[in-house]
């Protein structure tokens, strides 16, 4: 039995914001299991102490200095939005706190 | 939804320890945003400073302002913090529609400063020692606008608007450790806490420091246990705070709501609650759930920030004194009574009495200018003290002129009226406004001659020994001489006449 | 003037710059050819001939005016379409972005343009990336010249099967995992991947940040040294771009000399696990060189074992994140769900709808590696392998100049071949993936037809960090070798596109 249960996959959907079918659930359970299963080799590969490396060249340092640049206009900000009222971009209601 | 029910403020101190914790936003006022060159200014029309990064078009990438990581440098030396010698970005990932890449650029398991310590002194003389875990690098959000609804809040609204003119600001968090011991001075130490990181950011100038528009933020964390547990209760986060009355009274409000439920047997649920100013009370939000897991790494579009020593020193080399400590030190050297000091620093007129006292003035002189006559001229036109067109110098510089008894009290004000009309400097004014006190005795003596004259009976009341009998011709003489001369050396010559 | 599009960049750029021929001339030829032939190999997305001439004419009238603005003045050119044009959607073979043209030119493209060289067309991948055939564009799959049965390599199929069959002089990828090389290896054609930070990343859509590197793809050596010297240097928008100049990539193509040249064979990529045909053709381009003078020694990589492994940790870990921002709000496509729904439920609809499956796939499994509980065992865990190849490159590096390995396991597979097979479809980069985690260099270069197959076949050469110049010498050394063997570049013994 994988890991990956089909819950464990729901919650996962969830936090990336996809919506997923049960029958996609069960798939993609399946799916990740397998793969899981064939990255999990990393695990064994790393013996005592070893630096992570999470940027191939070493670098430090890069800075901008504070400068203002010029912005996009309102109107070009807005140009691909799907849906844009007052200046803004425009969005359903937010389901949240309260 | 409703006020729970709470218990006594005293009953709740004498039953449970308060433990509280603080975490404090401050906007930096830099001229550009934190990642991106767009300006860091406030009330523009919406989406009017936005670029591809920060509204997180795809293929943008952040460039770090290196004058905020300066500021954030200061303010972790200003708070006794060590300065990381490796800092590094790290995205915390989670959806929200005012976060343009729905992660949010900041610090986790390396905050560029970490390990400092504050002494906040509350009104009864009593000093906390408040132990700062770290301060670290993040990006402001966006702002939402909730339409619809009954009060523009996110409940019931119909949709959001959403203005990213705020995305991308740079922002110090400053979290403390928990702090112990305060008890019923808990929520006023909150309080002084975050009024004291207001004023040292303020005087470092790193931020405006203005919290009604959300220049420094606070969220308050509150956990209560029996006193002698050693096991911390469960906390929770009160969002929204947003002025010093506000973060006291919503500590007070946790504190008591928390010790209601465990005195009778509830738990509390760790939480995010909301508080309400106009009502006073908080309310719950999300609970902390499996939700909250932010999926932080290592941002791979930044390179690590590491700060040489050299840097780091210049840095603090640059640092203002402590507002707390530099406040004592000055009460002590000008000898003011608490209240006229307590009146200056209310004003915010330290800088401005400190540096007329620099130039010369005795301190109660130039107190007695700038919370006096300058405040207010500046209340009449309706302008911040702080901005009127007169340097301390030019203040200090009319105080000595009156001490010489060059200027009487009213000339001065004449001449500061000069200096606030733009005639320039003190003495141009003087010379302009023909304002000089007349020193000969001569055009003195003549003109209270010429005001006996016409009041041929004051010298015989004086001499029965009526000498307040010389104030009609003072007054007259002050007036034929246009209030150049010293009322005093009026009265003293009239005086001699009469003996 | 149909001969044209059989001529490389650099013949092209001379007789462009010798006003033997007009850059509108040429980006005419091209463009025709790709109108007729993009039915067929589905190499562009999108094509666009007043945007294309207009430049090409801007090129003829600066060149009138002694203005001669990079080697590759007029050359038109194929363009990534993960890559954002002010002039032309942008959609990285996505649904999640039809439509959407950017507000903002990529550095690659901004350089391009400076440099003079129009842009054909925006070519088809994989859908963000993500894959190694272009079946997984949302746009369809692109075809492979030498075969259209057959899949044209990915992600960068459209800008390999441009260049292979004619659509375009060069190209632009970009390589994360072997979307260049593999590509290159599978068509016949040249690919290289510069160290990371060469070239800007900004303005190329994001599909693991820490991995992703643009490049050039061409007929020739010496045309994709051309091209990375046009788009390579600093960029003050891309923090990670590197801050000294590599130098020129021509020159060390001009200049390639076999004299002591130290070659190293990965032991861990020379094995039974590679096509036979790929094997013996990467076998006969060791014994040329050899015979030509180089030393060949064996290299021991033994972390290359658990690079795949990692690699399907990083990129998902770091492309859940930056796919994070398609989300109907700003940008894209918005699906509304029946009802009243909350932006939460408009953002899953929109992203249920506009990902693919292998887009899916990779975000919760990206999502899953660096959840809380788990980040250090996978994410954590990956992050050291890296520095465990980077150790064994390093060794590997103190003993030769470069390193050898053929580019691709097998030649191009079938349409359909892999498709569901998600963790086979992953194994075609297992040679290309250790330059990515380690940032170095890394190119491909054909080296003959597969005997039971007859299609093309690619060595990959690998260099250290920052010695993209040595990868270049190499290249054409191995170039050189072939060329004297067959008469010609490889693509010419491609059978003919012809129109239905």
């Amino acid at each position: 039995m994988s890991e990956i249960t089909p819950d464990l996959v729901r919650h996962l959907a969830s936090l990336s914001r996809i919506l997923v079918t049960d029958e996609e659930v069960e798939t993609l359970a399946g799916e990740l299991g397998l793969i899981v299963e064939s990255v999990a080799t990393v695990t064994q590969a790393v013996k005592g102490d070893v630096l992570a490396t999470s940027h191939p060249i070493p670098m430090a340092n890069v800075f901008r200095e504070d400068v203002v640049e010029p912005s996009l206009t309102q109107e070009s900000a807005l140009s691909g939005a799907p849906d844009s009222a007052e200046g803004r971009f425009r969005v359903a209601a937010i389901l949240d706190e309260e | 939804m409703a006020k729970e029910q709470l218990m006594a403020y005293e009953q709740a101190i004498e039953q449970f320890e308060v433990v509280i914790g603080l975490e404090v936003h401050v906007e930096l006022n830099t001229k550009s945003k934190m990642f991106c060159g767009c300006a860091n200014i406030f009330g523009n029309e919406p989406n009017t400073n936005v670029c591809p990064i920060c509204i997180g078009l795809p293929g943008s990438l952040p460039a770090v302002n290196k004058k905020a990581v300066e500021s954030s440098i200061a303010i972790g030396l200003a708070l006794g913090c060590q300065i990381a010698p490796t800092g590094r970005f790290s995205r915390k990932n989670y959806f929200y529609p005012d976060l343009a890449k729905n992660f949010q650029t900041s610090q986790y398991d390396e905050p560029i400063a970490f390990e400092g310590k504050i002494n906040i002194e509350l009104e009864d003389g009593v000093v906390f020692e408040v132990l700062i875990e770290r301060a670290h690098m993040e990006e402001d959000a966006g702002k939402l606008t909730h339409i619809g609804g009954a009060t523009g809040r996110i409940q019931g609204a119909e949709y959001s608007l959403v203005d990213y003119n705020r995305a991308g600001v740079p922002l110090v968090e400053i979290v403390t450790k928990p702090v112990y011991g305060a008890g019923a001075r808990a929520p006023g130490l909150a309080a002084a806490y975050v009024h004291a990181i207001r004023e040292i950011v303020k005087s470092m100038n790193v931020s405006d420091a203005r919290m009604e528009r959300g220049n420094v933020r606070c969220d308050a964390n509150v956990s209560l246990r029996p006193h002698g547990q050693a096991k911390l209760g469960t906390r929770t986060e009160t969002k929204n705070v947003n002025s010093l009355r506000s973060v006291e009274n919503a500590v007070r409000y946790e504190i008591q709501r928390q010790a209601h439920i465990l005195a009778n047997g509830g738990t509390i649920t760790q939480e995010t609650r909301h508080w309400h100013e106009d009502r006073g009370y908080t309310s719950a939000g999300r609970p902390k759930s499996d939700a909250d897991d932010y999926r932080y790494f290592p941002e791979p579009d930044l390179v690590p920030v590491q700060p040489s020593l050299a840097w780091i020193e210049e840095i603090r080399a640059a640092l203002p004194e402590n507002p707390a400590i530099r406040r004592k030190r000055l009460m002590e050297a000008w000898g003011f009574a608490e209240l006229e000091f307590r009146d200056v620093v209310n004003s915010d007129l330290l800088d401005q009495v400190e540096a007329t006292v620099a130039a010369g003035a005795a301190p109660q002189a130039a107190r007695k200018w700038w919370t006096g006559e300058l405040a207010r001229l500046a209340n009449s036109q309706e302008v911040a003290v702080q901005d009127l067109a007169i340097t301390p110098a030019q203040v200090a510089k009319i105080q000595q002129l009156i001490d010489s008894g060059e200027l009487t009290d009213r000339m001065a004000r004449d001449v500061v009226a000069g200096v606030l009309a733009g005639e320039g400097e003190p003495e141009a004014v003087i010379e302009k406004r023909g304002l000089k006190v007349v020193s000969d005795d001569g055009a003195l003596i003549a003109a209270i001659d010429e005001a006996l004259a016409k009041q041929p009976d004051v010298l015989e009341k004086i001499r029965e020994g009526k000498v307040q009998a010389a104030g009609a011709v003072i007054g007259a003489v002050m007036q034929a001489m246009r209030g150049q001369v010293d009322a005093a050396r009026v009265r003293e010559l009239i005086l001699e006449r009469a003996k | 003037m149909s001969e044209l599009i059989h001529k490389s960049a650099s013949e092209l750029a001379d007789l462009i710059s010798s006003k033997a021929v007009s850059s509108e001339e040429v980006t005419s030829a091209f463009f025709d050819r790709s109108v007729e032939m993009n039915p067929k190999t589905n190499s562009y997305l999108y094509l666009n001939r007043d945007t294309a001439l207009a430049a090409a004419k801007a090129a003829d009238a600066a060149l009138a005016n002694g203005e001669k603005l990079s080697p590759l003045h007029g050359v038109p050119i194929a363009v990534k379409d993960n890559l954002t044009t002010t002039d032309a959607p942008t959609t990285s073979g996505s649904k999640i972005l039809e439509g959407w043209v950017p507000q903002y030119d990529a550095t690659v493209v901004a350089k391009l343009r400076k440099a003079g060289l129009p842009i054909l067309g925006k070519t088809n991948l994989d859908e963000f990336a993500m894959g190694s055939s272009t079946e997984y564009s949302a746009y369809g799959p692109s075809k492979n010249p030498w075969d259209l049965s057959r899949i044209p390599g990915g992600s960068g199929g459209g800008s390999s099967s441009a260049v292979a069959g004619h659509l375009a002089p060069i190209a632009i990828g970009s390589d994360t995992g072997g979307s260049i090389r593999f590509p290159a290896a599978v068509t016949g054609s040249v690919g290289a991947k510069p160290t990371y930070g060469a070239v800007s990343r900004y303005g190329l859509i994001a599909l693991a940040s820490s991995l992703d590197q643009i490049g050039p793809v061409s007929n020739t050596v010496l045309d994709s040294a051309l091209l990375q010297d046009v788009i390579s240097g600093h960029d003050k928008h891309d923090s990670t771009s590197l801050p000294q100049s590599l130098g020129s990539m021509a020159d060390a193509v001009r200049n390639a000399d076999v004299k002591g040249l130290r070659v190293g064979v990965v032991k861990q990529l020379d094995s039974d696990a590679f096509q036979p045909g790929v094997k013996a053709c990467f076998d006969d381009t060791i014994a040329k060189l050899v015979a030509a003078g180089a030393e060949v020694v064996t290299v021991d990589c033994p972390s290359f074992e658990y690079a795949i492994a990692a690699y399907y940790l990083i990129l998902p870990a770091e492309a859940s994140s930056n796919l994070a921002k398609f989300d109907s709000v700003r940008f894209g496509l918005r699906v509304t769900p029946d009802g009243n729904p909350t932006i939460e439920r408009v953002m899953a609809a929109t992203r249920e709808a506009g990902f693919g499956p292998e887009v899916k796939r990779r975000i919760i499994l990206g999502t899953y590696a660096l959840s809380s509980g788990y980040y250090d065992a996978y994410y954590g865990s990956a992050q050291k392998v890296r520095t465990l190849i980077q150790q064994d490159l390093a060794k590997a590096f103190s003993q030769v100049d470069v390193l050898l390995t053929p580019t691709a396991p097998t030649t191009a597979f079938k349409i359909g071949e892999k498709v569901n097979d998600p963790l086979a479809m992953y194994l075609n980069d297992i040679a290309t993936i250790p330059a990515n985690l380690a940032g170095i260099p890394g190119m491909s270069v054909p080296n003959g037809l597969a005997a039971e197959d007859g299609l093309p076949s690619g060595v990959q050469i690998l260099a250290p960090a920052m010695q993209d110049a040595q990868m270049y010498r190499v290249g054409s050394i191995i170039e050189q070798m072939y060329l004297a063997e067959w008469g010609a570049p490889l693509i010419a013994k491609a059978p003919k596109l012809e129109v239905l």
